[in-house]
């Protein structure tokens, strides 16, 4: 049995490393007494399989985690089980089994919706600064390659941006407005994969917030697949809103 | 009640490794905080990676938390990147489970594992806001303490530690509390007399309470309590029975990599082997071992809890421990463990029997094994007294390699008293000889020999010896390399013999060299053991200023009637004991391990009216290390104690 674990990152632990987090779900695993799988050979492995990387520092509520197990599980609490093992900010939201055959988490997603807090102080001229991005047809980015500078063209992978006030004056989720930033701006970015991720901090650095404090938050992830944007598990009805009283 | 978090939030965004000082471990204290608590900040004075695993300051913060006057958190020294940007922010040090910072709290304890830290421990105190020298320092500012291993001789930090507590913390540690807890509700009035009060809590020394004298020629006179309630010396404690301590109960599990990730049970602390280098098997003694039940429900709780997939079982020289291969086998047996845990053993017994616990241990992932003859030569291994026949390690090493282990490291030190080359080149001569057992049983055996300069240490037989210079130590280091290339399958490792001057400087030094601690910490010197940071220059500069010569206190040679630093403070030890171990020791002759064999009162049973507390009357089964005989019959002694007349120190 493969399943497919939804979870959150929140708060303190945005500082972990993906190998800490790794480790963390490995020692969460044992704890919740899950028949997890281990690799063959010479110094056999648990079968945990991770999505796209999140960077150190960046929060999370949609991040992926899939789980090969030696004999089938009840799903029923498992969240819950599992949230218990974990510490203050990693939380299991959602869990399903995954049908043989589907694509992994690094294959499946293909466009990452992003939530920037600027905060108050910082927010001069970024939302011109959205718009000539936006506008223009290019977004040239100095990257290093094999220790030789390189130009990319991240415009093409911006798939749109939208600006909206922290005050509290839009309706905004929970998720996006949490922040008590008053007089900040919560910048909303949808960000292609493919062929190349676009990192948060390079789109940033373009709209000339490189330095400032801005707190970064994965909101989504999708199979885009021609504009229907699919979620890498299907949402179930045991969908618990992920818990932010840890975001701080 | 107050947090730093906010402030520090921001800065986590620009350093290195930020998970390090988030806490939020498994395991993590709950503190409250109340007028009528005693609140401790537990700090190591080093990276939290090395920090967080040790097992004393995890005791000592669970203890206090249970009690109802006492309040602990923890903190590490911040790597050099926070710490810069800390101080341009204004930022104090602070604990990492509640972010409060340190000033707030009534105690800063330090762990002293280290000489090479000492710098570190004023840079805390300098970044908790507090003056780093104790006559500097308010009736309300906190409580500077320091315990481990160095607090042996604490005399160069007798500057800056308000007080120092010798031997096993556990039972001290509340005392102390309910002093600081009654103390703190009357208002904190009269900070000396209030240390003074501290002094009468036995294993608790005062260092202000004490004045050092010094003679004509620059030696030490004496070190006498200037105080009616300062004891003339202090004497550690002791704490009779590990059974009655099980902890920590719940091993903080982190969630970031630091060294020793795993859990930790600690299976007897004490050890009587006896190795003349070793200061922790000579200050922590007696033997007193774990109850082997006790032992198995701090594994499997302790696993079930963590969700860790290796467990140590710790000690000084754990296949000593009464019953090892019965505890071993139930963990490793054990049905709840999935089958996939790991038992791993910090120190391997060097004869066929340790190795028999290994294989026992390591079904698969047969890569290295680690033996620790320590010297080259027979002789030797008599002079320190780490009776390993070579036989013994052949034997090792030859289960090692036919069981199918493909590589064997050996632990040796260099600048050991009397060596001379031909010890020297003894660790070349025996490495080859097992590269060579090793051929007949693996096609390209290897054998990685690690090579350290010794150190002296107080409170041991070799207190009195000049430590080897640094030229030399390099020199001998350098005979083993190139004696090592002719040689294939033969590696040499070694650790840069510039560090141990100051560790030897710090380990027998005298009051004199606060000072020195303090140049070096203000112009920039933390992080000292850490061999990018460590400056030489630093240090000897700081000597020269203070007008003080490194070569008189590291390479000199002590002699049996001079007063030494840390001559008021007890380890339990007999001096004279001491001192006849170093003739003994130049004499080139052994002694036995008198956990098995009769007792030559070194003083550290009688004196505290407590024994050794040992599960089994008789060594474990072919037993024959520490003694040079097979002690498998038991009971007998079987070292003859030669007469031959003890040789002079030059």
């Amino acid at each position: 049995m493969k399943l497919r674990v939804r979870y959150s990152k929140l708060g303190k632990v945005r500082f972990l490393s993906h190998r800490d987090v790794a480790r963390v779900w490995e020692r969460a695993i044992r704890r919740a007494h899950l028949p997890i799988a281990y690799s063959e050979g010479f110094s056999p492995r648990p079968k945990l399989h991770f999505g796209l990387a999140l960077s150190v520092g960046h929060e999370s509520v949609d991040e992926y985690l899939d789980i090969d197990l030696r004999e089938p599980v009840p799903l029923e609490g498992l969240p819950e089980a599992l949230s218990d093992c974990l510490p203050v900010g990693l939380d299991a939201t959602d869990v399903a089994e995954l049908p043989p055959g589907v694509a992994s988490l690094q294959e499946a997603v293909d466009l990452v919706v992003w939530r920037f807090a600027v905060p108050a102080g910082s927010t001069e001229g970024v939302e011109r600064r959205v718009a000539e991005v936006l506008d223009a047809d290019e977004l040239l980015i100095e990257v290093e390659r094999k220790g030789k500078p390189q130009q990319l063209d991240l415009r093409p992978q911006v798939a749109s941006i939208e600006v909206h006030d922290l005050d509290g004056d839009d309706d905004l989720p929970p998720e996006v407005s949490d922040l008590a930033t008053a007089g900040g701006l919560a910048v909303i970015a949808e960000l292609l994969t493919r062929p190349r991720s676009v990192r948060p901090g390079e789109l940033l650095a373009a709209l000339g917030l490189a330095g400032v404090d801005v707190r970064v938050r994965r909101l989504h992830q999708f199979t885009d697949t021609d504009g229907v944007r699919r979620p890498p598990m299907a949402e179930t009805d045991a969908d618990p809103a992920p818990a932010l009283q840890g975001a701080g | 009640m107050t947090s730093i978090w906010s402030q520090l939030e921001p800065l986590l965004a620009k350093v290195q490794k930020p998970a390090r000082y988030i806490g939020c471990e498994d395991g993590a204290p709950d503190p409250v905080h109340a007028p009528h608590r005693a609140s401790w900040l537990f700090t190591y004075p080093d990276t939290y990676e090395i920090g967080l695993p040790n097992q004393g300051l995890q005791i000592l913060t669970e203890i206090v938390n249970e009690r109802a006057d006492g309040v602990a958190e923890r903190a590490y020294a911040p790597w050099t990147d926070l710490e810069d940007e800390m101080r341009a922010a204004g930022v104090p040090l602070f604990s990492v489970d509640t972010h409060r910072p340190a000033g707030e709290f009534d105690l800063l304890a330090f762990n002293l594992s280290a000489e090479l830290t000492y710098t570190n421990l004023l840079n805390c105190v300098d970044l908790a806001g507090v003056p780093v020298r104790t006559a500097d320092r308010a009736d309300d500012d906190p409580l500077v303490v320091a315990g481990g291993h160095c607090t042996y001789n604490p005399e160069p930090l007798a500057d800056f530690l308000d007080l120092v507590v010798l031997g096993d913390g556990e039972e001290a540690v509340g005392e102390i509390t309910a002093a600081v807890a009654a103390w703190k509700q009357a208002g904190k009035p009269d900070r000396a007399a209030f240390l003074a009060e501290l002094a009468r809590i036995p294993g608790v020394y005062v260092p202000s309470l004490y004045e050092a004298t010094y003679l004509p020629d620059g030696r030490l006179d004496e070190t006498v309590p200037v105080h009616p309630d300062a004891p003339d010396q202090v004497e550690k404690n002791t704490i009779a029975d590990l059974g009655d301590w099980p902890y920590p109960r719940r091993q903080l599990v982190p969630l970031t990599e630091v060294v020793h990730d795993r859990l930790n049970v600690e299976v007897f602390r004490g050890c009587t082997r006896g190795c003349r280098f070793c200061q922790a098997g000579m200050i922590t003694r007696p033997v007193r071992e774990r109850p082997a039940d006790q032992v198995r429900t701090m594994v499997s709780e302790g696993l079930a809890r963590t969700g860790y997939d290796e467990v140590a079982l710790t000690s000084l020289s754990t296949a000593d421990f009464s019953g090892i291969e019965d505890v071993v086998r139930d963990i490793v047996d054990d049905p709840s463990n999935d089958g996939q845990v790991t038992v791993s053993l910090p120190s391997l017994r060097v004869d066929a029997f340790g190795v028999g616990i290994a294989a026992q241990i390591q079904k698969a992932r047969r890569t290295g094994l680690t033996f620790a003859p320590e010297a080259g030569t027979w002789r030797m291994r008599q002079v320190i007294n780490k009776l390993i026949r070579e036989e013994d390690l052949y034997s090792a090493v030859e289960a090692a390699y036919s069981q199918g282990w493909r590589r064997v490291k050996l632990y040796f030190l260099t600048g050991l008293p009397t060596e001379t080359d031909e010890d020297t080149l003894g660790i070349v001569e025996l490495a080859k000889n097992c590269v060579e057992i090793g051929r007949r049983h693996q096609q390209r055996p290897s054998v990685t020999v690690s090579v350290g300069g010794f150190v002296p240490k107080p409170h041991t037989p070799f207190q009195w010896f000049g430590q080897n210079t640094n030229a030399e130590l390099q020199r001998k280091i350098d005979l083993v390399r190139d004696a090592a290339k002719r040689h294939r399958g033969v590696e040499v490792k070694w650790h840069d013999p510039k560090a141990s001057v100051i560790e030897g400087l710090m380990s027998r030094g005298d009051r004199r060299l606060g000072a020195v601690i303090e140049e070096v910490w203000r112009r920039g010197g933390t992080f000292q053991e850490w061999s990018e940071r460590f400056r030489l220059d630093l240090w000897t500069e700081a000597m020269a200023n203070a007008g003080l010569e490194v070569d008189w206190y590291v390479y000199r040679h002590r002699t049996e009637d001079e007063s030494l630093p840390w001559d008021h403070l007890s380890a339990g030890l007999h001096r004279d004991f001491l001192w006849q171990d170093w003739r003994d020791a130049l004499a080139e002759v052994g002694l036995p391990d008198c956990r098995w064999t009769p007792c030559y009162d070194c003083g550290a049973c009688t004196g505290y009216s407590i024994e050794h507390v040992v599960a089994s009357a008789t060594p474990p089964a072919g037993g024959s290390q520490g003694t040079g005989q097979d002690l498998a019959s038991g009971g007998a002694v079987p070292v003859v104690l030669l007469s031959r007349p003890p040789v002079g120190v030059s």
